[in-house]
């Protein structure tokens, strides 16, 4: 039966094509430094699971953020666990991309034809980095908000628009609860679909095409 | 030897044996964080003072009540107001009717309605007779009763209520 079920699902899936073209692809040459990538892809995936968990309890407000992820870390069952993760995974995620990013530069794997690759592999830096930035302000403490503050100031001193790029991070002159609000957006919609959408555009990238030699001694 | 273990099921009984340990720990905690707010919590109880008998004077006539409830939820206090309503059935002190004002359906707050004499739930038309009994509508039983009730010394009406 099982056999019938599938095979009614591969006619209109092309399961089987599925499985030729992402899992017997020709076998990578083994080297750790190449599992840095997937590494990357599993952080994301494992940032987005326990950031979901996070919702279920965290509030965006300033009468609320804080004591929401007090009530997380003493409270709730497994809290401290699930937000542990979320927080450790955040600084491990920018290492680990940063890692691959060197690691791609040092083997020279950018060159043609993945150049593409290394672009949109800068945007997956920058929209990581992204992601550190607007999450740090989310608990609302004092670390938090004047982290945002510097932050934000930097931006502003990019010369003629900067005044306009702080305002619109801040979503006015000052830190407020508008801050905190679309950090939050920016941090759990916005920037996620970003990075989902380059990770996409990567992988299909890589599958295209294969991995790049290793470097020899004559290169 | 009977019928030694081949390699292959070994390996399958190794990757259940992982897969089912690696599933719990993701599986439990993920699971207790989400209904902990389920768990534990209620059970309060206390003696609320409701009312002076000298205020409710008139025999069959509902005296309508009502106190606060204040729950810490999560991490906040939630107050929740309950009410009902006081009928003197003689003039015994002792004997009287009180209603919980929570319709039976759905949880609707109920109203007292003096020329019929019955009480109206607004949500879906349901009508209690002056003792709690379903006279219209969907509820499936009589209002609720505060069956412990006692008067202090100073003629002060508490009913006993504790959390479900
Ligand atoms: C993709 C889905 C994600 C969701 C839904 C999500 C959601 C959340 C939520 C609700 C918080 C507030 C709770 C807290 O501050 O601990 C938070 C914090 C944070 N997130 Fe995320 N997040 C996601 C991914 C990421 C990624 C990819 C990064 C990393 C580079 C990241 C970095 C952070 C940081 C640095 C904090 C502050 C941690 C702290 O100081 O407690 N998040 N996130
Ligand atoms: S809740 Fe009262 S009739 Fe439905």
């Amino acid at each position: 039966m099982w056999k019938k079920i599938f095979a009614w699902l591969d006619e209109r899936l092309g399961l089987n094509d599925l499985q030729k073209n992402l899992l017997e692809r020709p076998e990578p040459k083994g080297n750790w430094w190449n599992t840095l990538g997937s590494a990357s892809l599993f952080l994301f995936i494992l940032q987005g699971a326990t950031g979901i968990f996070l919702t279920v309890y965290y509030t965006p407000s300033p009468d609320h953020a804080y004591d929401s992820i007090t009530y997380i870390m003493n409270d709730v069952a497994f809290g401290w666990l699930i937000r542990g993760i979320h927080h450790w995974g955040a600084t491990l995620m920018v290492l680990v991309v940063f890692i691959h990013m060197l690691r791609v530069f040092v083997t020279a794997s950018y060159k043609y034809p993945r150049e593409l690759t290394w672009i949109i592999g800068i945007g997956l830096l920058i929209a990581t980095l992204g992601m550190g930035f607007t999450g740090y302000l989310l608990p609302w403490n004092q670390r938090a908000f004047w982290a945002t503050t510097v932050g934000t100031e930097i931006a502003g001193a990019v010369p003629f628009i900067g005044e306009f790029i702080l305002k619109a991070l801040r979503g006015g002159t000052d830190l407020s609860a508008l801050t905190l609000q679309r950090f939050f957006s920016g941090h759990i919609w916005m920037l996620p679909l970003v990075l989902a959408g380059l990770i996409g555009a990567h992988l299909y990238l890589i599958i295209r095409h294969g991995e790049s030699h290793w470097p020899t001694k004559e290169d | 030897m009977s019928e030694p273990i081949s390699r292959r099921d070994f390996m399958k009984a190794s990757v259940y044996f992982v897969g089912g340990i690696v599933g719990a720990a993701v599986g439990i905690p993920a699971v207790g964080y989400l209904i902990e707010p389920a768990l534990g919590g209620g059970g309060k109880e206390a003696w609320i003072p409701i009312g002076k008998m000298e205020d409710m004077p008139e025999i069959g006539k509902p005296y309508p009540f009502s106190f606060t409830r204040v729950q810490v939820n999560g991490w906040e206090r939630t107050a929740t107001s309950k009410g009902g309503f006081v009928i003197r059935k003689s003039e015994n002190p002792e004997d009287i009717l009180i209603l919980d004002s929570r319709c039976t359906h759905l949880g609707c707050t109920v109203n007292w309605k003096e020329d019929e004499r019955v009480f109206l739930c607004p949500c879906h038309d349901a009508s209690f007779d002056a003792e709690g009994a379903v006279i219209d509508g969907p509820p499936p039983r009589p209002l609720d009763r505060h069956a412990e009730f006692r008067v202090t010394e100073d003629g002060i009406l508490e009913i006993f209520y504790s959390e479900a």
